[in-house]
């Protein structure tokens, strides 16, 4: 059988699902958050790369729910459970949050990475998913690739290689 | 309704001009001081979204040099200098005068990154005087910060202000080439300004367009 592996891309403020063979990645995280929640059983995943903390700071209209990161784990539980996924099967593994600049002037939008992550954290355990690693913090980029068929993130970041959580 | 559509075609007129007042002031400093010649494209305003401006300043996981800064005033918003590693080495090696410096390896040279950071502040500085005397609206930037990694986690830091009332932005880019290397670099160097999503009813006001229709 010739079935092609494929990597899905997630782009900036945006989320997919994948299932086993195929992987799912998204590249460049700064301060956003990759977050990544899984069904390892049913082989089956979904990535959001959230940028902002909560969806209460939102002015404009045409909400998108996968730029904040209490909409983004909601709706990915959501649509993870519509496909197939069991509620009490759900894992998460989450990347990036870094402060990519460092200004001598504090200033709440530079610390909108650390933001993120403690948003993330707080929305998975409000909703009963375990978080099984993290790779967050510190001052570089994050490029996350999630294969659902073993369950492992790899992280790749300039001058610190890959790693795999 | 999406505030970026409130803009028209003379809107984008009057942002092209301000990019090309700021960032000729800004190639001429740049053709100073490096002493030679240095191409400036006529800048370009487009409404993109994230992951476009992202694929406009080299792609997402392409390394880069980028200076940084917020502009404060009456105009707030965002400013990035971003530079191709191949140029950004080709301005170091020229300002502090080591021909042996590269970014292949960090810890890198502090005198280099100084100096790196340093240009982008003379540089943003002719850019943000030259939009100030344009508009007679102050303008401060803050100390600009540096980073040398991937294009998305760089730029993404630029759109927080925007993510919070779209999902797109409006960006005045202009790129800059030197004369004997126009086909070394896949990419050129940019400048970029993002003026915050309520910066611009001042801009236009300062500049006496009509109002947002």
């Amino acid at each position: 059988m010739n079935n092609t592996l494929s990597v899905e891309k997630v782009g900036i403020a945006d989320m997919k699902i994948v299932k086993a063979p195929h992987c799912i990645r998204t590249s460049g995280l700064g301060s956003c958050v990759g977050v990544v929640i899984y069904d390892f059983g049913m082989k089956l995943a979904g990535m959001a790369h959230v940028m902002l903390p909560e969806s209460s700071l939102a002015k404009g209209d045409g909400f998108n729910p996968a730029k904040y990161a209490d909409t983004a784990v909601q709706t990915l539980i959501s649509q993870l459970i519509a496909n197939g996924a069991k509620q009490g099967a759900l894992k998460a593994k989450i990347a990036g949050g870094a402060q990519m600049f460092q200004f001598t002037v504090a200033n709440e939008l530079m610390r909108i990475g650390p933001r993120n992550v403690e948003a993330v954290k707080k929305e998975l355990s409000r909703l009963h998913v375990q978080l099984i690693s993290e790779e967050v913090g510190g001052n570089r980029g994050r490029t996350i690739e999630f294969n659902p068929t073993n369950g492992m993130l790899l992280v790749k970041s300039v001058n610190y290689g890959l790693k795999e959580i | 309704m999406n505030f970026i559509n409130h803009f028209n075609s003379i809107h984008l007129d009057f942002l092209k001009e301000i990019g090309n007042i700021g960032a000729g002031n800004a190639a001429t400093s740049l053709s100073r001081l490096l002493n030679k010649k240095i191409e400036m494209n006529i800048p370009n305003v487009q409404i993109v979204s994230f992951d476009e401006m992202v694929e406009m300043a080299g792609g997402s996981e392409n390394v880069v040099a980028s200076v940084f800064l917020r502009i404060e005033g009456e105009v707030p918003g965002s400013m990035f200098f971003v530079l191709p590693l191949g140029q950004a080495t080709r301005f170091i090696k020229q300002m502090i005068g080591d021909m042996n410096f590269s970014f292949a390896e960090p810890p890198y040279n502090e005198m280099a990154l100084s100096a790196l950071q340093e240009l982008g502040n003379i540089l943003s500085g002719s850019y943000l005087t030259a939009l100030s005397n344009f508009t007679n609206l102050s303008i401060y930037p803050t100390v600009p910060a540096l980073g040398i990694d991937m294009v998305g986690a760089i730029i993404s830091f630029g759109l927080i202000e925007y993510s919070q009332v779209s999902d797109h932005a409006i960006v005045i880019d202009a790129a800059l080439s030197e004369e004997d290397f126009e086909n070394s670099d896949p990419v050129h160097g940019h400048f970029f300004l993002l003026p915050d999503p309520n910066s611009f009813q001042t801009l236009f006001d300062a500049l006496g367009v009509r109002d947002h229709e």
